[in-house]
């Protein structure tokens, strides 16, 4: 078996695992009943897009000071699966949300930063669309990169203070979180990142392949 | 504007390589054009020529090789003027503003009179507070290349300066052009076929997708190359 | 200092071409002016709850003309290439932006406070008592604005559909100005006239973050 094979059954297993810790090993929540599972899959998924958005900082800032394309490939393809866990998020939120306290939306301060985060990556993605030159590309999107990750903590600081300002539902709190549940958020947190990286993995390996591609067209022409 | 410029310098590009995306505007370049030396070069629309002569003023970064200045002092980069096709000036700001702006970032000694000297040499004194944008082909030509003088350089390098003149300007061009050579300039024009801007070159170099496909130095033999590069 | 001494070079220029054509400050006002007008229909006006929402409204339309007016500012210097001149020109490319930025913020705040004087009357809300502690925060938060408006700018420029990519690229970094500033705004408006540090500081945390990126990596927009 492949290396790649052997960390894909890896991942299934640990998601597995959690998915099954979720249902079954987690106690129900009293107060808002089994709707509260979902908690394992929507927090986790927050806490990796933020993990995918700081390697695609860490990209970015290491191809604008080194200037080799795979630094921009980490950062394209971290930015997309950090976009994908954004809308997990996006999409768990209301679920939960509903049953719980009769809104789909409560604009919670946590939820309403992940969106804004959401709408910043995605700006970024449809960026890299907007240009044609490989390098040129490259360089302004990591720049974009840059920007787009500073701004994480003054959006969730300024969004964070906005609601403190004004009335709201309590929606979350993490104190007193029981040992079982903090176990399995924990396991959940984990598989999750495991997928990330085998997410980031393939999705490097695909820019790796185009840039094959690539040369070996231009090797062709040149004939 | 008659006096010989001092400590000429040369330019020397090393296997220069240019990739934009997939695309190579040049190969592996190599050319070495000694302090003085006056060449015209011709080549069809993309084949590099812009490329090359933004390489040389340090705007465009190549993606291997490197362009030095042998003559100059070491460590450091002479004064280059460069007069791109698109022109570089300030519509919206008089021929005077424009040539004070660039006089003033260059920290030229009194930029004032250099301003009006310029404008005096480029015949264009009379209409030092008019904008830009009034202005014909061929006086935004005459003044862009008085912008690319502001600091003396002593190497020019011109992108195309004959298009889009009239006969007048053209002559005007040529002779503008003849006497920043014989002050003992180092100049790299690019050309299309203007034989009057050609015959002022010293040697002749042509490109042909991004690679030197003839160079020819001195009078007789460069319209050779030019003729060759007609048929091709 | 060759960065100052360039920077007050170019910004003397950038304010010489506007205010002899005057068209940023007219085609911003107008359009804040045509925002604010048109917002005053979707609620009521008169209640005493526009007190409320008014700043946020007021905040939203200059983010918006921002988004549309830090279009032109480095895109002007790609029509006749005149950005390849300047950066033959000056020492650090730094003092390309700095200029940019400082004649933005003053493009900027001016079209800001004319159009504060019409917002204090169509919404009846006094606004000279607190107009120097209005201009500050006004000043703060254009800082922010047309520093990444500025360099977001020079990334559309290079860009497809770039009139469309710069308001899509620029408002949601905002989030972190808009939200400061129309709170601070809107508590100057409140009784006692309060400035309201804990915003103030989330807005000049912004200027400082922004001011310095730029500086690091604003070079990289420009080469080519």
């Amino acid at each position: 078996m492949t290396k790649t094979a052997v960390y894909t059954l890896l991942v299934c297993v640990l998601m597995g695992l959690s998915a099954y810790a979720a249902f079954y090993v987690a106690p129900t929540e009293v107060t808002m009943g089994l709707v509260q599972r979902i908690f394992y899959l929507h927090a986790p998924s927050g806490m990796t897009s933020l993990a995918a958005f700081l390697v695609s900082f860490v990209g970015s800032v290491m191809y604008l000071l080194t200037r080799k394309p795979r630094w921009d490939w980490l950062a394209v393809s971290s930015a997309e699966v950090g976009v994908a866990f954004c809308t997990v998020v996006l999409l768990t939120g209301p679920i939960w949300a509903h049953p719980a306290w009769g809104v789909w939306w409560a604009w919670d301060a946590r939820l309403t930063s992940t969106l804004v985060l959401w709408l910043l990556y995605v700006a970024f993605l449809i960026l890299r669309t907007m240009m044609e030159d490989d390098d040129r590309r490259a360089v302004v999107s990591a720049f974009f990169g840059v920007f787009a990750f500073l701004d994480v903590p003054l959006v969730y600081g300024s969004i964070w203070w906005w609601r403190t300002q004004h009335p709201q539902p309590v929606v979350f709190t993490s104190a007193g979180l029981d040992p079982t549940m903090r176990k399995v958020f924990y396991l959940s947190w984990l598989s999750l990142l495991c997928l990330m990286a085998l997410l980031i993995r393939q999705r490097y390996e695909l820019e790796a392949s185009r840039e094959e591609l690539r040369m070996l067209e231009q090797e062709l022409e040149a004939r | 504007m008659n006096q010989r410029v001092g400590d000429s310098a040369g330019i020397k590009f090393s296997r220069v390589e240019k990739k934009f995306g997939r695309l190579y505007a040049l190969r592996r370049l190599d050319l070495e054009v000694s302090p003085g030396e006056c060449v015209a070069l011709t080549g069809r629309n993309g084949s590099g020529k812009t490329t090359l002569l933004r390489i040389a003023t340090r705007l465009t970064r190549p993606t291997r090789g490197e362009v030095t200045f042998p003559g100059a002092p070491p460590g450091t980069m002479p004064a280059v003027g460069y007069v791109s096709h698109a022109l570089m000036l300030y519509e919206e700001l008089t021929a005077l503003e424009n040539l004070l702006l660039f006089a003033r970032l260059l920290q030229v000694s009194h930029p004032s009179e250099r301003a009006a000297q310029l404008l005096e040499a480029a015949n264009l004194a009379s209409r030092a507070d008019s904008l830009v944008r009034t202005f014909s082909r061929g006086m935004k030509q005459r003044l862009a290349i008085a912008r690319a003088l502001v600091q003396e350089p002593s190497i020019l390098l011109l992108d195309e300066p004959g298009t889009g003149l009239d006969t007048e300007s053209a002559a005007r061009l040529v002779s503008t052009v003849r006497q920043l050579r014989d002050e003992g300039r180092t100049i790299v024009m690019s050309v299309h076929g203007e034989s009057e801007l050609s015959s002022l070159a010293t040697r002749a170099a042509r490109l042909d997708a991004g690679a030197l496909i003839a160079d020819t130095r001195l009078g007789a033999t460069f319209q050779a190359v030019f003729a060759a590069g007609d048929i091709s | 200092m060759k960065l100052l001494s360039d920077t007050a070079v170019l910004l003397q220029k950038e304010l010489r071409a506007e205010f002899r054509s005057h068209e940023l400050l007219t085609t911003a006002s107008i359009f804040i002016l045509i925002v604010i007008v048109l917002f005053s229909f979707t609620f009521d006006p008169t209640t005493a709850e526009s007190k409320q929402f008014g700043p946020g409204l007021l905040w939203l339309a200059f983010l918006f003309s921002a988004s549309l007016m830090l279009q032109p500012s480095f895109l002007k210097e790609k029509t006749n290439d005149t950005l390849s001149a300047l950066r033959l020109a000056v020492g650090d490319p730094f003092a390309i932006f700095l200029a940019k930025l400082c004649a933005n913020t003053i493009f900027l705040l001016v079209t800001e406070l004319i159009l504060l004087l019409v917002f204090g009357v169509f919404f009846n809300i006094a606004v000279m008592p607190v107009f120097w502690k209005l201009a500050f925060v006004f000043f703060l938060g254009s800082l922010g604005v047309s520093t990444t408006g500025t360099a977001l700018s020079a990334v559309s420029s290079q860009a497809r559909m770039r009139e469309v990519l710069l308001p899509i690229l620029l408002l949601p970094l905002l989030v972190p100005v808009l939200i400061p500033s129309a709170e601070a705004t809107r508590a100057l408006f409140e009784p006692d006239h309060a400035l309201r540090w804990d915003w103030l500081g989330i807005l000049i945390a912004f200027d400082v973050v922004f001011l310095t990126a730029l500086w690091l990596f604003g070079e990289y927009l420009l080469e080519e």
